[in-house]
């Protein structure tokens, strides 16, 4: 039985990558990030509250769970998986916070209990993915629903708020004498952590491996399934953590927080450079295009464009982002197309 | 995502035997279906009332018809996530296009609709097959650009019952023998004609081929990016048929009409058979798939067990239903290689 790739072969991209000319190589994705990040807050800073502390804390603090929930999905999409069932496992974290906090559970506690429910979730998935050999879009559907099932099942239509002022806190004040988000302080030293286990290590390094070439990194010796379910473990740990401090943002806890949020997650994933197929994609492009949407949203709020609106934004620079690297690709195979034409072939049916 | 995916029945239709496996796959929940109806209705006798049955069938009607388009395109290895944003958009379009032109014959505003969703299906079509992009990323952007163009064009508004002519709203509602809505019908000869067609035209195998092993398709001279970029027109135009038909169901549109509708028909379909990483499963199955799931849903009110658990039953159900198929595809695997072992010693 071999493997299914959809669409491009990993040759394709193998021998793509070693025909770039010298230059080529300096043509990063993360360096038009860049730019596009430069553009957005030019862009930005024409309406006159922009540029001020107040505003970036904002833009920080819309944009903080989502990244962090966007650093394990980097991981699993590197390592050719996805994970749908993130903003459910955000939603359920919610409300199981606010189920134990509700039944007298000492709030410590209850984070704790949460964290535990998240690495089981992730188990879940990681289970159906690589011991029953599902695959993982179709898995992670299935728990999205179930996650946000489970999570209306606990709660009903009821919410629950009354936490503890100095964790509420937590979500609307900035980091001590900063005007950072608390969000955003901890999607820093995540994203760090994250980034140098991705580069620097024999396990992130096989993360790219498995991606790559799944069977061959499993010659290599490399324990791909551990790895994956791993990896959608930590996933679902993250996605209750974002779901904790969610619920510290709002200061309620309802089964409903962060509905369609996996859309949103999924796109930063994918606009940052990291490819579908995997074996492609950083830790800083990522964080770079968390930030460009982010102040991209924000620049259209202040110019009073509807939310729904501000989805054509997301969308354009989506598809930008898939569609420009691919027109040289597109071009030379047109062009080999061409060439093929001009000249006579013979085909041969012989085995 | 990169799993194992070689279900038997991929050969579907090379011989009799692989077909009739199909067959089964289709039988076997048209079975499960037939349980929940039965279990619920000795619960609860209501259930099989001509109203409940009623609205089993217009409950899945949208579903169904949004399922068949994505099994066209989830049976080439693609996925179309824009369905959602182009039943808002179509729906929302064609509500206006009453509102303005209160005398507009139906069948224009039907057309009005599939017309707006062929034209979101070809650059779907266009932007996966020239650039070669995944269809996955390139559906999810349409998804958020077409409800963004939607709500710009619906900027806070909705459309009212009151400006949708009786007639075109007696489409969602009006019935056959009291059971039957004419919704369902209209998506039921759609599930036909494109069930015959997938089954029968060289264009239906094609799909087929092209899903099983792109490679060997193109060498085979199957015309792949013109077959997937048709499966990609017409999955847009249903969803556009699928806008119209809500608008005459329910004759209230907002901006968030179809909003999560692509994950259910994502549910659906593979609930129904399809393999998500293509080449097997059929619009029938597709269709019964959400019928299914529809049916759960209602089968779970009327038992009297509380509306929340719909969702987690709903997850739990997909999840058994893909392992199970997993479960079933390798035995088969299993079964076939044994004969194959046996043909060759003989």
């Amino acid at each position: 039985m071999s493997s299914a790739e959809p669409g491009l072969s990993v040759d394709d991209s193998i021998a793509a990558h070693a025909e770039l000319p010298l230059w080529r190589s300096f043509v990063r994705w993360e360096t038009a990030l860049l730019v596009a990040l430069v553009a957005a807050l030019l862009f930005g800073s024409q309406t006159k509250q922009f540029m001020t502390a107040t505003n970036f804390f904002y833009i920080g603090i819309n944009i903080g769970e989502i990244a962090i929930m966007a650093l394990p999905l980097t991981l699993i999409v590197i390592s050719g998986e996805i994970d749908l069932s993130v903003a459910s496992m955000l939603g359920l974290s919610s409300t199981l916070l606010g189920y134990l906090f509700r039944s007298g559970w000492p709030i410590g506690l209850a984070m704790v209990a949460v964290l535990v429910v998240g690495a089981l979730g992730g188990a879940l998935n990681g289970l159906l993915v690589t011991k029953v050999g599902l695959p993982s879009i179709a898995v992670t559907i299935g728990t999205l629903t179930l996650f946000r099932g489970l999570a209306e099942v606990i709660l009903g239509a009821k919410s629950v708020t009354g936490f503890p002022a100095s964790l509420v806190k937590i979500g609307v004040v900035p980091l001590p004498h900063t005007r950072i988000a608390y969000s955003i302080g901890i999607f820093c030293v995540l994203a760090i952590v994250v980034g140098v286990v991705l580069q620097a290590t024999a396990t992130g390094r096989s993360i790219y491996a498995i991606g790559l070439q799944s069977e061959a990194a499993h010659f290599a010796g490399i324990r791909v399934k551990r790895i994956k379910f791993r990896l959608y473990v930590v996933s679902g740990i993250t996605c209750a953590f974002a779901g904790i401090l969610w619920t510290f943002r709002f200061a309620t806890s309802r089964y409903d927080a962060g509905t369609g949020l996996e859309l949103n997650v999924v796109a930063i994933v994918l606009f940052g450079g990291v490819s579908i197929f995997g074996g492609r994609g950083t830790i800083v492009g990522v964080a770079l295009a968390a930030a460009v949407m982010a102040c991209l949203q924000q620049a259209l709020t202040l110019r009073n464009v509807d939310g729904q609106v501000r989805n054509i934004v997301t969308g354009v620079l989506l598809l930008v982002s898939v569609v420009v690297p691919n027109i040289a690709t597109a071009l030379s195979r047109l062009k080999a197309r061409a060439a093929r034409r001009r000249r006579p072939v013979t085909v041969s049916f012989a085995p | 995502m990169n799993v194992l995916t070689a279900p038997v029945a991929t050969q579907a239709g090379r011989g009799r035997r692989s077909a009739d496996l199909l067959r089964a796959r289709e039988l076997g929940i048209v079975l499960v279906l037939a349980v929940v109806f039965g279990l619920t209705t000795i619960k609860n006798p209501g259930f099989a009332s001509r109203a409940s049955v009623r609205q089993l069938l217009s409950g899945a009607s949208l579903v169904a018809l949004l399922g068949v388009g994505q099994t066209l395109v989830v049976v080439t290895r693609n996925v179309d996530l824009s369905v959602g944003s182009v039943l808002g958009l179509s729906a929302y379009l064609v509500g206006k296009l009453f509102v303005s032109h209160p005398h507009v014959p139906i069948v224009a505003a039907f057309a009005a609709g599939i017309g707006v969703g062929l034209v979101v299906g070809a650059i779907n079509g266009l932007i996966t097959t020239a650039t070669r992009v995944p269809s996955l990323v390139v559906t999810l952007a349409m998804l958020y650009i077409v409800r963004g163009v939607d709500a710009r064009i619906v900027h806070g508004k909705q459309i009212d019952p009151t400006s949708i002519p009786r007639s075109y709203q007696s489409v969602g509602f009006r019935t056959v023998f009291g059971v039957v809505p004419w919704l369902t019908i209209i998506v039921m000869a759609v599930v036909l004609v494109v069930g015959y067609c997938m089954r029968t035209f060289r264009s239906g195998r094609d799909l087929y081929a092209i899903g099983s092993n792109p490679e060997a398709a193109a060498l085979a001279g199957v015309p792949s990016g013109r077959r997937v970029f048709w499966a990609f027109v017409v999955s847009g135009g249903l969803a556009g048929l699928a806008g119209a038909l809500f608008l005459s169901q329910f004759a209230t549109v907002s901006a968030v009409a179809g909003v999560g509708y692509e994950l259910n028909v994502i549910a659906a379909v593979v609930v129904g058979g399809v393999a998500i990483f293509g080449g097997s499963g059929t619009v029938y199955g597709a269709a019964l798939g959400a019928l299914l799931l529809n049916t759960i849903n209602q089968a779970l009110v009327a038992a009297k067990v509380s509306a929340f658990w719909n969702q987690a039953v709903a997850g739990a159900l997909l999840l058994l239903a893909i392992s199970f198929d997993r479960w079933l595809s390798l035995r088969l695997q299993r079964i076939e290689s044994k004969r194959g072992e046996r043909r060759v010693l003989r």
